[in-house]
Parts: structure tokens; sequence; C-alpha cells
């Protein structure tokens, strides 16, 4: 399980690797599907098929969408000389990174190991959310019910999304 | 688009649909529930249109209907949160209809109402992104 989790990560970087190399934009789309599909397995392999399935429609229609943008304005990347600004730029990234990955290092070995946590709140959802909600697929009692905030926030940020492409968008002003 | 693909997309269409209303109205009981199910529901209505463009599907200038049931549903979601401070526990988002049996279509309170109203909202909102991508873009043209 791990073995398989781990060349699905070894797909998914070398798909993000190329797609942020390819010349052709198309297919640089087309590589970052690899990425969302993967995930999708990796969901399914850990047991979240809730995830697997919006990750898996979201996945294909984001593409959709991208593959019709891309064919609509132009197919080649936009060369970026390479002068003493961007050295600079690309240096500070590096260190950043570095901080970051060592910050992580230090939290993740506080962390629990895969797969054992010990969660009140998770373990007193996976007990009782069956009895107080009524609702038998415990993803959809805990979203509605005991995190109804959540579940309102996404609403609102796709509401939100839409009105700022119907906003961005429009061409002609509103007379 | 050819042929092949108009008819294909004429005749799955219909099942998909089917299926994202299956898995909004089994919410409660089966994986899924309004976000996958409203996805699915717009991938359906996206289908149809990319197979087969603007004109049969009579697409006007200002296609208004996915907009306006996206800020309905996302509406009555909220009124039926704030109904939870009136009836009940007096709790934002209190489930205050009866459980019911477990396992049933017809339980859980007002979860599948929730599932409903969320699966119309997530439908639309994917689906004004891709009319205002194809309206707006014909636009320019003209």
């Amino acid at each position: 399980m791990e073995l398989t989790l781990s060349i699905l990560l070894g797909f998914m970087i070398i798909g993000a690797i190329f797609a942020l190399h390819a010349k052709d934009l198309l297919s640089a789309v087309i590589a970052a599907g690899i990425v969302g599909y993967s995930l999708v397995i990796c969901f399914l392999l850990l047991k979240a098929p809730d995830l697997a399935i919006v990750q898996i429609v979201v996945e294909t229609i984001t593409l959709i969408i991208m593959v019709a943008v891309v064919l609509d304005s132009t197919r080649q990347e936009l060369s970026v000389k390479i002068d003493r600004q961007q050295i600079i730029n690309i240096s500070l990234a590096v260190i950043f990174m570095l901080v970051l990955v060592f910050f992580f290092i230090q939290a993740i070995n506080t962390l629990n190991p895969f797969g054992e946590h010990s969660l009140r709140m998770a373990s007193a959802y996976v007990g009782e959310t069956a009895s107080k909600t009524g609702s038998a697929n415990l993803v959809t009692g805990v979203l509605f019910d005991f995190r109804g905030y959540d579940t309102l926030g996404e609403a609102t940020i796709l509401f939100t999304a839409a009105i700022g492409v119907l906003t961005i968008l429009r061409i002609k002003g509103k007379k | 688009m050819s042929l092949i693909v108009k008819k294909v997309a004429q005749l799955i269409t219909g099942f998909v649909f089917l299926y994202g209303i299956y898995i909004i109205v089994h919410g409660h009981l089966t994986p899924g529930g309004g976000f996958a199910g409203g996805a699915i529901l717009a991938g359906a209505y996206i289908l149809q249109i990319l197979a087969f463009g603007r004109d049969p599907l009579h697409l006007k200038k200002k296609e208004t209907g996915s907009s306006v049931s996206e800020s309905v549903a996302i509406f009555l979601v909220l009124m039926m949160a704030v109904a939870g401070f009136f009836i009940g526990a007096k709790v934002f988002f209190n489930n205050y209809l009866p459980t019911g049996k477990i396992g049933e279509l017809v339980s859980a309170g007002a979860i599948p109402l929730y599932n409903v109203l969320i699966g119309i909202e997530v439908a639309a909102a994917l689906l004004t992104i891709f009319l205002a991508l194809i309206i707006y873009k014909e636009e320019i043209e003209e």
C-alpha cells in the first residue's frame, strides 16, 4: 500500500515537472491532469470514496475548461530571459524553500505515525454521527450537521467565483 | 463536432444527468453528496454544449437562468440555516426535522434538503462559469 502510494506520488511529481517544462501549453495542461487523476487513485487507496468522486468530476470539468481556454488563446509559452533580477529571485525562492523544508521536517517528527491518530473530535464523530444525525453516510452527516459552517463557506466561495467570472469577463459595461 | 460525438452525447447525457440526481438524493446513504452530484449535473450540461454548439441549444446572449438559480439556491441554504435559530435548540444549522430510521431514503432530518440545495448551487455555479467563458468569447468576435 505504501509502495503503491509512493509510485503514484512519483508519477504525480514527474507529471508536474513535465507540465512546467512542456513547450506546448496543451500538453502541459494534460500533464497537469496526471496529478489530479493520480490523486483520485490515492483517495481510493486511502478509503475516501467521497473525496474521490468529487476530485474526479471537478478535475474533468476544470481540464475541459482549461483545454478550451488554451485552444482559444495561444499554445506557445512566453519566453523569459534570465537576467540579474531573475537570479536574485530564484535564489531567494530556493532559500525560502529550504527554510520551509527544515521546519516541516521538525513538525512531522512530532506527529503520530501514518494511519494512527489520537484526535478526540474525530473519534467522537465516528462513534456518534449515525445516532445523532440519522445519516448513514458519515461524511455527509459531518459536513451538513456538525460542520455546517464549512459547507456554507464552500458554497459561498463557489458563488463568489461565479460572480467574479461574470464581472471580470464582461466586455461591455452595464448601461 | 462530428456525427459520432453528437450521437454519443445524445445517448449518454440523460444517464449522466440521472446519475447526478442519484448521487445527490442518496448523499446521506452512499458516498457522494451535493458537491459531487452537482458537479456531475453541470458535466451533463457541458457535454451537451460542447457537442452541439450554441445554435441548436438556443443559447441567448443573456443566459440568466443559471446565475438566478444559483443565487436562489444559496439563499435558501442560508434561510434553512437561519431557521435553526427559531426551531428547537436555537443553534445556527440546527437539524430540527425528525431524523427517522437510519438507512432509509427519507431520513436524517434536514440533511437531504441541504444536499439538494447545495447540488443545485454547485451545478448552476459551474455552468455559469462555463457559459460565461463561451458567451463572452463570442462577444469578442463580433
